[in-house]
């Protein structure tokens, strides 16, 4: 008994309160699983599952930017990333409005442009590593300044989330509804799509401009398999997200492989586990054979 | 209760698609407290017009051109898009989406009053689905659902309301119980404009038609406007589609009148 809980401290716990970055780490991706998985729910329910990854390539010019001009300043990278972002967000949410492009193909088209950009300026002025660091992030690298900013953004995130539930809810729902009543639909969904935007900027360090979007998409999608309504699934993604990074992380130290990639792994386990087991997934379908007389 | 000042005036409107026109120089008005009917043929511009009096569309000469009045604030003004235009896999209770009604009055941050609840417990009951409060929209049959919209415009309590196509693949039953509502809200003085495409049920139920044909056809008495001969040239007008047909004069013509 004392062997078991003596090997449990030792796999689940020492690591954090023996190593401050470990701590650092965990709380940074916990705070980001709070805010960034909710907005990953909202994003499967307008069925833009795929917008979160265009708008990480669409911040990377912004943080190419950010570096050429300041080095590894996380406040230059994060500043023209979340610049980035929200200005291809809103051109492609002004192609949509003016044009008779939907918002998929507009925000496509744009967001290929600002990535080929990016990659131009990263790969004219910084090293592979530079990139890579980028791209994939490092969450056993953040530090105070890096956490705070995540905290920031997670706590603004959430506290604007919640301000804008009802208008964002009825606009998923019924655009039309919400156009007839007052012709300003288009408001919460440029509010909505700068939520994203600053919560992938705010993932970028700890997991990568790729990586964030992992941990806003597939604890999302799982939760959608689990629960009927949008507050159960709001949370369901946010914790299986929390689990996911802390099972990550400490897979991450003991295994000794690179941090974002094995929390956006483990949050892949979870999603094959709600496949499977989910209310909504593959074996209850074959478990429950009967039915109900009405 | 007859009033001088129409509740829409469409002045010569024209709403295009691509320069093609869906609504072709209209002109007419609908009364406060008007029950009518838009009927047509397919593709003669009859979503077209509910969409341009709600302020989805873009009208040639501009919202505030004069083509198109509404004296109405869009609070007040009720659209039931046809069946299809709504995500039925979304993850709403029907009683939240009957709530949805009073947006205009609780906006995204005013509380949810006890009247509004009554209100929505009211209009559930007014479309029989009581019980159905905790169901998901999803697990609902296509009348079921149409009886949802009807109960969320019940909530609304908007002076116009606009219905397209509300009886489209719907039985006999849920459409009798809706139209008991349509009459409802004419006898309470709100002004009703309904697409449709049975001739006998709008003969029945409607004062008066509106019958397009992307041109106006015929406007009044439902008696005078649904006869064999504006029928048959509804069709013929409505088949008739020219891809590079000239640019239309009526508003240069106007123009020079205007200049001479």
């Amino acid at each position: 008994m004392m062997a078991l809980a003596a090997w449990l401290w030792d796999t689940a716990f020492a690591p954090f309160a023996e190593f401050a970055f470990m701590r650092r780490a965990l709380v940074a991706t916990l705070a980001l699983s709070l805010s960034a998985a909710p907005l990953g729910v909202f994003l499967t329910l307008r069925r833009m599952s795929l917008l979160g990854d265009a708008l990480s390539h669409a911040v990377l010019p912004g943080v190419a930017i950010g570096f050429m001009l300041s080095g590894l300043s996380l406040t230059a990278m994060a500043l023209g990333g979340v610049v980035a972002g929200m200005l291809v967000a809103a051109l492609a949410g002004l192609v949509t409005r003016f044009t008779t492009l939907k918002e998929d193909a507009s925000l496509a088209a744009i967001y290929l442009v600002a990535l080929a950009l990016g990659v131009m300026l990263i790969s004219g002025h910084g090293t592979q590593l530079d990139l890579l660091h980028i791209l994939f992030g490092s969450a056993l690298g953040v530090d105070s300044q890096g956490l705070l900013m995540v905290a920031g953004v997670a706590s603004i995130s959430v506290l604007l989330l919640a301000a804008m539930y009802r208008g964002l809810v009825l606009e998923s729902f019924d655009p039309v509804f919400l156009g007839a009543a007052g012709r300003r639909g288009w408001l919460w969904q440029q509010g909505f799509l700068m939520l994203v935007v600053i919560n992938l900027v705010a993932g970028f360090q700890t997991l990568g401009t790729l990586m964030a979007v992992g941990l806003m998409m597939l604890p999302a999608v799982s939760s959608r398999l689990w629960h009927d309504t949008l507050p159960a699934q709001l949370i369901n993604a946010s914790a299986q997200a929390m689990l996911a990074s802390a099972a990550g992380l400490l897979l991450s130290y003991h295994l000794d492989t690179p941090s974002g990639p094995t929390i956006i792994a483990c949050a892949g386990a979870l999603y094959l586990a709600s496949l499977l087991f989910a209310p909504g997934g593959w074996l209850p379908r074959l478990w429950t054979t009967t039915h109900r007389v009405a | 209760m007859v009033s001088a000042c129409p509740l829409v005036a469409l002045h010569n409107l024209t709403v295009s698609y691509r320069q093609h026109p869906a609504l072709h120089h209209i002109s007419g008005s609908f009364a406060p407290g008007s029950l009518t009917a838009v009927v047509g043929p397919n593709g003669s511009g009859k979503s077209t017009l509910l969409k341009s009096i709600v302020g989805l569309l873009p009208i040639e000469g501009g919202r505030s051109g004069g083509a198109l009045t509404v004296t109405l604030a869009s609070e007040s003004i009720a659209y039931l898009p046809q069946v299809a235009e709504i995500d039925r896999s979304f993850p709403i209770h029907v009683r939240d989406c009957v709530l949805l009604g009073c947006w205009g009055s609780a906006g995204a941050w005013g509380a949810v009053t006890q009247a509004m609840q009554g209100k929505v417990d009211a209009a559930l009951q007014a479309v029989g689905l009581e019980g159905f409060e905790r169901r998901n929209i999803g697990s609902l049959s296509s009348g079921q659902m149409q009886r949802v919209m009807f109960a969320r415009m019940l909530a609304h309590d908007a002076r116009l309301i606009l219905l397209d196509e509300p009886f489209n693949a719907i039985d006999a039953k849920t459409t009798a119980a809706l139209l008991v509502l349509v009459r409802q809200w004419h006898q309470q003085g709100r002004t009703v404009i309904a697409v449709l495409h049975d001739d006998a049920l709008v003969r029945q139920y409607f004062p008066s038609t509106l019958l397009l044909a992307r041109e106006l056809v015929g406007w009044g008495a439902t008696s005078e406007v649904l006869t064999e001969p504006n029928l048959r040239r509804a069709r013929a007008m409505a088949e008739h589609w020219d891809e590079a047909a000239d640019l239309c004069d009526i508003d240069v013509l106007a123009a020079k009148k205007v200049a001479a």
